[in-house]
């Protein structure tokens, strides 16, 4: 469904390349996460995927990238918009400001894909309730909370149906509960509607929990690529400014302190180190 | 330096009622947490606190000023805020002239609001940025910025609204260095975050709130044992407190220390 092949891409007038010889391939369905410190290449791999890099900002790209069958480097942008949507991290970017209320924000994009009135109008709720929104329809969306405002980010993309989804920090500015139940609402939109998820993340107990694969990205380059119980739990991690989860820290711990076997997998999430302790 | 909010309440223009009756009391030198779902209060509760906002009912003091007596400029001087959003308060060209803004508004004299700010800058790791458009930064930089624009003013109360948003695990250090930095300066340091790990990390006071209300409010250790209230307003405990009450352990620990500590030997 995602295919890159040696994609090495610089912004204008930059030295050193932002991403650097990525080749990967996602299959459709996967739920994919990709972490990394900040200025790791995550947003630019995000907007690449979506062909705003390097339609939009320029610059130089060599390699091939493929979403759904579309060559994203040269497709026009709005037939990208149609397979594959793009949920940036900061909801103020995304929200058009064209619209009074949260109704009629979510039907912006139905609106553009001429989708009929009537089919237009179910859809609207079902996402509404998915995206916890219910009660807020009629609120413009200038008058939310900031993870309100993030939810109404994701829902306006949701709505459209997309192929590929593509979320950049989706939930920095939901409270953890909320947060969780995004990762939630992709993990089954993975599992049952088969679109593909690929989401950059700093919230690794989550990614730990719900991803199918970890992608890690250090210095624009793809230093490791696996399930979640390997990547995370990998002693690189903190090379690559990254944090451990507190359940792998605190099993290390036991380890150093001869509390546990050195050769228990470390865990990743908290029914893993449920086990790893009794 | 004191603060205190007394049966504050405030309904926002349109009718939506964000606090219902608020009474906290903040003495010099504390350091607190807001934690709480979205919609919650918190902001709109911190913003009382500098005047952006002033009580519907109840009051709200900042030592002998009471915050309805007092414009938001003047009520600067004594407490900072650091905005959720750092693109909601850059007003400059470049990044030491940004950071210089409140200082000198202030009326620092030009060499204090220039020291001031390029110790603030090499605090938060951005003094080679310093000739840099705002705008020219990254979001996490703009963000480390708009800190070092509240450190620059010297206020004895410093309010940081979701300050470890996007950063990774250098920038979380660091922002934890500028907390703990703070607190040995003895200032009043509030924050807002979701980042229940942050917060049990550097703050030993919490307030959990719901609904516009104050839901627990005390030491960080006791408030994260709470795990039935914390899910009311969307919070889980620390993974540390989670791992140990899926242990079965009895006691909610805050470092990894004390978990290793808890474990039957």
């Amino acid at each position: 469904m995602i295919r890159l092949a040696d994609v090495t891409y610089r912004y204008p007038r930059a030295t050193v390349p932002a991403l650097d010889g990525l080749s990967f391939e996602v299959s459709t369905g996967q739920f994919c996460a990709v972490i990394g410190a900040n200025g790791a290449g995550k947003t630019t791999l995000c907007s690449a995927l979506a062909g705003f890099v390097p339609q939009f900002y320029r610059g130089t790209i060599t390699g091939s990238i493929e979403v759904a069958g579309l060559n994203v480097v040269e497709s026009p942008l709005a037939d990208i918009a149609g397979t594959v949507g793009l949920v940036f991290s900061n909801p103020f970017n995304q929200i058009t400001g064209a619209r009074f209320t949260v109704r009629d924000e979510i039907a912006f994009g139905l609106e553009n894909m001429a989708v009929p009135v009537a089919e237009m109008e179910p859809r609207i709720e079902e996402i509404m309730r998915f995206a916890g929104l219910e009660g807020l329809a009629d609120r413009s969306p200038f008058a939310l909370s900031g993870g309100q405002q993030q939810r109404l980010a994701i829902a306006s993309v949701l709505v459209m149906r997309p192929k590929v989804v593509v979320l950049d920090e989706p939930t920095s500015q939901l409270d953890p509960v909320g947060a969780k139940e995004v990762f939630s609402v992709l993990r089954s939109l993975a599992t049952t509607a088969e679109t593909t998820v690929f989401m950059a993340e700093q919230k690794l107990e989550w990614v730990a929990a719900f991803a199918d694969r970890v992608l890690v990205l250090h210095q624009g380059k793809l230093v490791a690529d696996g399930p979640p119980g390997e990547v995370l739990a990998s002693p690189d991690l903190g090379r690559y400014g990254l944090q451990p989860t507190r359940y792998t820290q605190v099993a290390r711990a036991a380890q150093l302190a001869g509390l546990r076997s050195a050769d228990t997998p470390l865990p990743v999430t908290l029914e893993q180190a449920v086990e790893f302790f009794n | 330096m004191n603060l205190v909010i007394d049966d504050v309440g405030f309904t926002y223009p349109g009718g939506a009622e964000a606090l219902r009756g608020v009474s906290l009391r903040i003495q010099g030198g504390e350091s607190i947490a807001f934690i709480g779902e979205n919609g919650a209060g918190k902001t709109t509760l911190m913003k009382h606190l500098n005047g952006l906002l002033k009580p519907s009912r109840g009051r709200v003091t900042v030592d002998d000023w009471d915050t309805r007596e007092h414009t938001v400029a003047k009520l600067a001087a004594r407490v900072g805020f650091v905005f959720q959003n750092p693109d909601d308060q850059i007003v400059e060209r470049t990044v030491i002239d940004e950071v210089a803004f409140g200082p000198r508004r202030l009326g620092q004299s030009e060499t204090d609001a220039l020291a001031n700010s390029v110790a603030a800058l090499e605090i938060v790791g951005l003094s080679d940025e310093s000739r840099t458009h705002p705008y020219d930064l990254s979001a996490s930089q703009r963000k480390l910025m708009t800190l070092a624009s509240v450190l620059a003013m010297r206020t004895p109360v410093v309010i940081f609204d979701e300050p470890t948003m996007g950063q990774d695990a250098r920038g979380l250090k660091l922002i934890g260095d500028i907390v703990e930095e703070l607190k040995r300066e003895k200032r009043i340091v509030l924050i807002i975050t979701h980042d229940i790990d942050f917060c049990s990390a550097h703050f030993e006071r919490v307030v959990a709130m719901a609904d516009g209300r104050v839901l627990i409010d005390g030491p960080t250790a006791e408030v994260m044992a709470r795990a039935d209230l914390l899910a009311t307003t969307n919070v889980e405990p620390p993974q540390l407190v989670r791992l140990a009450q899926a242990l079965g352990l009895p006691v909610a620990p805050l470092t990894i220390d004390g978990l290793i500590a808890a474990l039957p030997r």
